[in-house]
């Protein structure tokens, strides 16, 4: 055997002693213990029953206020996000620039100026928007709330439609074609069960930044999580306001993302090698 | 990983020098919200202008300090003071018990009444809580019309706005049927074309003083009674020498410093 063949790659052997990357490691993972703790105790020793009491209620129905308002925008988003992801992949060079277009516009501005503009924008166009008989949905700020989320989030839930399916390789169309599928078959009993797997990850994300940018509606006068925690904190001027909804949004999110995972755990069993 | 670690260092040195920097500080911070015209607002190339900021100028001339401002949103304005953004909160605060909670305030610098302005086609007829059962108010958040609307127009809708200018455009637009500000923030809304759709309907009447409280004060950090005897002898300073009533003729008809107390 040459001395060549024992050159193996290895990873490099584990550093030892207190190199000056470790101890910077060491201290800077202190440090966020020490955050950490300094938040419980401050939660422990602040701890007020009359706060609890007051808002609590409050809180419930705010969390209750978006998780509605997510859920409805992701679903009314998701149904929106297929004419757009149609469009996106179409070779019709009208209906393609139409899709990219929307898309572009509503990835590239923020969803806090498109919240405003839905709400306060339609609301200069009270005259038209009544004589087209639309006056009534926009006058609430729920609806608006609803609107320019679902309309954001189909824009972004298009884009992962369009990359999952697109990464299915072309070979499965053809195939599929080559068996005598037509193509709506393909795309449900071939394509779609293959690219949702793609998907899922990305879907995930696309809800828990739904869930996080939903408290956004609080400036719109929607009394979701954010809004209930706002006027907490108007009254008592008390920070635990912001840090109790702080902690429900981290649990919200955390259960999210852990469904994804189980999610993901299920549906990939048969690529598990 | 060098550059970081020198970041790091860097950051904690500011940090220690930091607390001995304020210390030394000789000028008055002063924070304001610069979105409550005529009082405070901020002009489109981002100059701070108004009642509040020129009565803040003639107080520290007055105590021969020299003055800075900072412009902060009203929702985190006293967690600012707090947390040592700045010294003094100049901007139309209200004197009220929940805020003396957190913070120390100065004799009140003008007091001026809450009102409501609805459409001027609105068929509403006066401002008890009865007139307006069923409608809906708006009124920024964190303000004493906003706890002063909740605790009395309990039959109606009281919808929290961030500031008065967005509460302004949902009762031009017609979302609101009325809405609660003060007197002097909403005839300037008024007098300006998007007012144009709207009228003053009446002041609420009584207007408790425990939740108006006696007046707008300036806001300082807890325990700093120095500052606050010195801002005490000021406002009567200007009051006295006619500094004051100078700055009140630029921006109302009326003296807005009210009752003297």
């Amino acid at each position: 055997m040459s001395a060549t063949a024992t050159m193996v790659e290895r990873p490099p052997p584990r550093a030892r002693g207190w190199p000056r990357r470790r101890i910077a490691g060491y201290a800077l993972v202190g440090l966020w213990i020490l955050f950490g703790i300094g938040i419980v105790s401050y939660l422990f020793f602040a701890w007020n029953p009359d706060f609890f009491a007051k808002y609590a209620p409050a809180y419930l129905s705010g969390l209750g206020v978006t998780l509605a308002l997510v859920s409805i925008s992701m679903v009314l988003g998701a149904i929106l996000s297929v004419p757009v992801a149609y469009g996106r992949m179409s070779s019709n060079r009208i209906l393609s620039g139409l899709a990219y277009c929307y898309v572009y516009f509503f990835r590239g501005t923020p969803l806090l100026v498109q919240t405003y503009l839905v709400y306060y924008g339609l609301g200069s166009f009270r005259v038209e928007l009544q004589s087209v008989g639309l006056w009534d949905f926009f006058k609430d700020a729920f609806n608006c709330g609803v609107f320019a989320f679902a309309l954001n989030t189909a824009a972004y839930q298009a884009e992962i439609l369009r990359g999952a399916i697109e990464s299915v390789p072309r070979g499965q169309w053809e195939g599929a074609a080559s068996l005598g599928l037509h193509k709506l078959q393909t795309l449900r009993k071939i394509i779609l069960p293959q690219a949702l797997i793609v998907a899922l990850r990305p879907y995930g994300n696309e809800l828990i930044l739904m869930v996080k940018a939903s408290a956004i509606v609080a400036i719109i006068t929607v009394y979701d999580l954010m809004g209930n925690a706002k006027l907490a904190f108007a009254n008592s001027f008390d920070i635990q306001a912001y840090i109790w909804v702080a902690l429900v949004y981290l649990v919200m999110v955390e259960i999210l993302r852990h469904g994804v995972e189980w999610i993901e755990r299920r549906i990939t069993v048969h690529l598990k090698r | 990983m060098r550059i970081s670690l020198r970041i790091a260092l860097a950051a904690s040195a500011a940090l220690l020098t930091l607390g001995v920097a304020q210390a030394q500080e000789k000028t008055l911070r002063i924070g304001t919200e610069g979105a409550y015209p005529p009082f405070n607002n901020l002009t489109a190339d981002g100059q701070l202008v108004g009642f509040d900021i020129d009565i803040a100028k003639a107080l520290c001339d007055e105590m021969k300090v020299k003055c800075t401002f900072v412009a902060q949103d009203w929702d985190g304005i006293i967690p600012a003071l707090q947390a040592g953004k700045f010294d003094a909160i100049v901007a139309s605060m209200s004197i009220t018990p929940e805020r003396k909670e957190k913070v120390d305030f100065s004799n009140k610098y003008y007091n001026t009444p809450s009102a409501i302005a609805v459409p001027k086609d609105s068929t509403l007829k006066g401002v008890t809580k009865e007139d307006l059962a069923g409608k809906t108010i708006g009124v920024a958040t964190t303000t004493t019309h906003f706890n002063y609307a909740s605790k009395t127009y309990t039959d109606s809708t009281v919808k929290g706005y961030p500031s008065s200018p967005e509460e302004q455009a949902d009762l031009a637009n017609g979302r609101l049927d009325a809405i609660e500000d003060d007197i002097v923030v909403l005839q300037q809304f008024l007098d300006s074309p998007d007012g144009a759709c709207c009228k003053i309907l009446g002041q609420p009447s009584p207007q408790p003083v425990e939740i108006f409280g006696p007046g707008a004060g300036i806001a300082v950090r807890k325990g700093e009674t120095d500052l606050v005897n010195k801002l005490n002898s000021a406002i009567a300073a200007i009051r006295a020498n006619g500094k004051y009533k100078e700055i009140n003729d630029k921006y109302f008809k009326f003296d807005v410093y009210g009752a003297e107390s």
